[in-house]
């Protein structure tokens, strides 16, 4: 392992809990502790936790830093209340044509003492540093400040039909209940384990659950108390591997698998994360276009009669014809199937399609699927 | 387990049966670095295959690896129950998790693999 992988304050924990160290994004993290399989039933069933902290923090602070994020994010800005969260992408329009450069997470904060507005991103590991790149680029000389504060702070997601129930065991009755309420894509602060921590109800599983963000310092005490208060009821701590999986079943797209630079967002089912009326984001006008013209390949999901599963670049045929390309692919538990994610012509989009993914020069069966492959009963209002 | 398990590099084990033939299966280190086992691909039986050759692939939720021959041969058997209960691999690999057969064509080839002691060695020395 060369020694210039990032940790996350969560390094030595995964270490002495089995975890197996991988090279991601140039982060030293933990694939899987024992089994993936068994991490990803965990977290369908009760809970599992995540060490999130290689995702990027962002800070965007100042009287100008709503209208100046409205001018760079998909999104809308502007009408985001406090404590909401919305999912965007982030283009630049610094080449031509204009590229997606990640898809993240904008949060309105409480404003500051002095009202000026705090907001917060969440970008990928990945991406982190061109992001920051090309945001610096665009800061005004006044009115707006941004903070990377990734390495001040350990980000921790805890999903799952029980997840809910473990952190408010670790909160005052007062923030367990403001927890246990608070809608999806909705924030709030509390002190979690005797650390104060930003948390909102989001996650990348298609589980209930939420994500903690906290000092570096107290990342591994607010790990442990989760860990503690969640094994009895069968949370497990889960690796990269299990997150994969998850989102996968999921059907949720991955920035460098079925989002990529030159991918129309609208090909993929993110027509939602794009606010395109009136709007003057970098590259709006060229997304506008490419909503109208609806050509070129679309997302779908593909389920596999075998359990071999196609991975990512295999091709994927009808008859004789190439008509697409695997963006992500894997077994998943809860399904007991292969699945993939691929990119196909519209023309073999439909569902019920039968289709043949190429898996090592051999077809291995398929048929087109709608997404997600998996969808957790929802709790009536 | 036998004494008399001879193992490559690329962690399959060869044990010498009756009348010329060899069992073929992987290392307990194989399947616990491998965990969470879905899918088994077989050679056919006559396939006649050469030491290092790929002769099947065993695949898990994250990776696909492939089956080496560890001698040069005839597949003259293959353990058909194995794929529909690949968690035989993890409970008896040395045993009930044996993979196929092999008539080799030359039974002296064993004597170039590891045995038990220097193959502990090299899975002991790699990272988990």
């Amino acid at each position: 392992m060369p020694p210039t992988l990032l940790e996350t304050p969560l390094a030595a924990w995964h270490v002495a809990h089995g975890g197996r160290m991988v090279d991601f994004a140039g982060w030293r993290m933990p694939v899987q502790y024992a089994s993936i399989v068994d991490e990803h039933l965990a977290t369908r069933r009760a809970a599992g936790m995540f060490d999130v902290s290689h995702m990027g923090r962002l800070a965007v602070r100042g009287r100008d830093a709503v209208a100046w994020l409205e001018s760079l994010l998909t999104r809308r800005v502007a009408d985001i209340d406090v404590g909401r969260v919305r999912y965007t992408l982030v283009t630049s329009d610094a080449v031509a044509p204009p590229v997606v450069l990640d898809d993240a997470l904008v949060s309105r904060e409480a404003d500051a003492a002095d009202g000026s507005p705090r907001l917060a991103l969440v970008v990928n590991a990945s991406n982190r540093e061109r992001v920051v790149a090309w945001l610096s680029s665009r800061l005004p000389r006044a009115g707006v400040s941004f903070e990377d504060y990734t390495f001040a702070t350990g980000m921790i997601a805890v999903q799952g039909p029980s997840a809910i129930g473990v952190v408010g065991r670790l909160c005052s009755e007062a923030d367990a209940e403001r927890i246990a309420n608070l809608g999806n894509y909705r924030a709030t602060t509390a002190v979690v384990a005797g650390h104060p921590a930003a948390v909102s109800r989001t996650g990348y599983t298609g589980e209930d659950g939420v994500e903690l963000v906290v000092a570096a310092d107290a990342a591994t005490a607010v790990w442990e108390a989760v860990y503690a208060a969640g094994a009895p009821l069968g949370l497990l701590a889960c690796g990269l591997g299990a997150r994969d999986t998850l989102r996968l079943e999921a059907g949720m797209p991955l920035y460098g698998h079925e989002l990529r630079e030159d991918t129309d967002p609208c090909a993929i089912g993110l027509d939602l994360a794009m606010n395109l009326d009136g709007r003057s984001f970098p590259g709006a006008s060229h997304y506008a276009a490419l909503r109208e013209r609806r050509s070129g390949r679309t997302r779908v999901g593909l389920r596999f009669e075998s359990k071999r599963a196609a991975r990512e670049g295999d091709v994927v045929m009808r008859g004789d014809r190439v008509v697409g390309v695997v963006t992500s692919g894997s077994f998943v538990p809860t399904v007991g199937a292969a699945v993939a994610m691929a990119m196909v012509d519209r023309d073999a989009a439909a569902s019920g399609t039968a289709l043949d993914a190429v898996i090592r020069d051999t077809r291995s069966p398929a048929i087109v699927t709608p997404l997600p492959f998996y969808q957790r009963e929802r709790r009536r209002a | 387990m036998a004494a008399d398990l001879k193992f490559a590099k690329t962690h399959e084990w060869i044990r010498p049966e009756a009348e010329g033939v060899a069992t073929v299966g992987i290392s307990a280190y194989a399947v616990e670095a491998l965990t969470d086992l879905v899918f088994m691909q077989l050679p056919p039986v006559g396939k006649r295959v050469k030491a290092g050759e790929s002769i099947g692939e065993i695949e898990s939720v994250k990776a696909v690896s492939d089956l080496y021959a560890p001698v040069s041969g005839e597949i003259v058997a293959v353990n058909e129950s194995l794929p529909g209960s690949l968690e035989t691999l993890g409970k008896d690999p040395y045993g009930e998790g044996w993979i196929v057969r092999i008539k080799p064509d030359d039974l002296a080839e064993l004597s170039g693999l590891l045995d038990r002691a220097a193959y502990d060695a090299l899975v002991g020395s790699q990272p988990h």
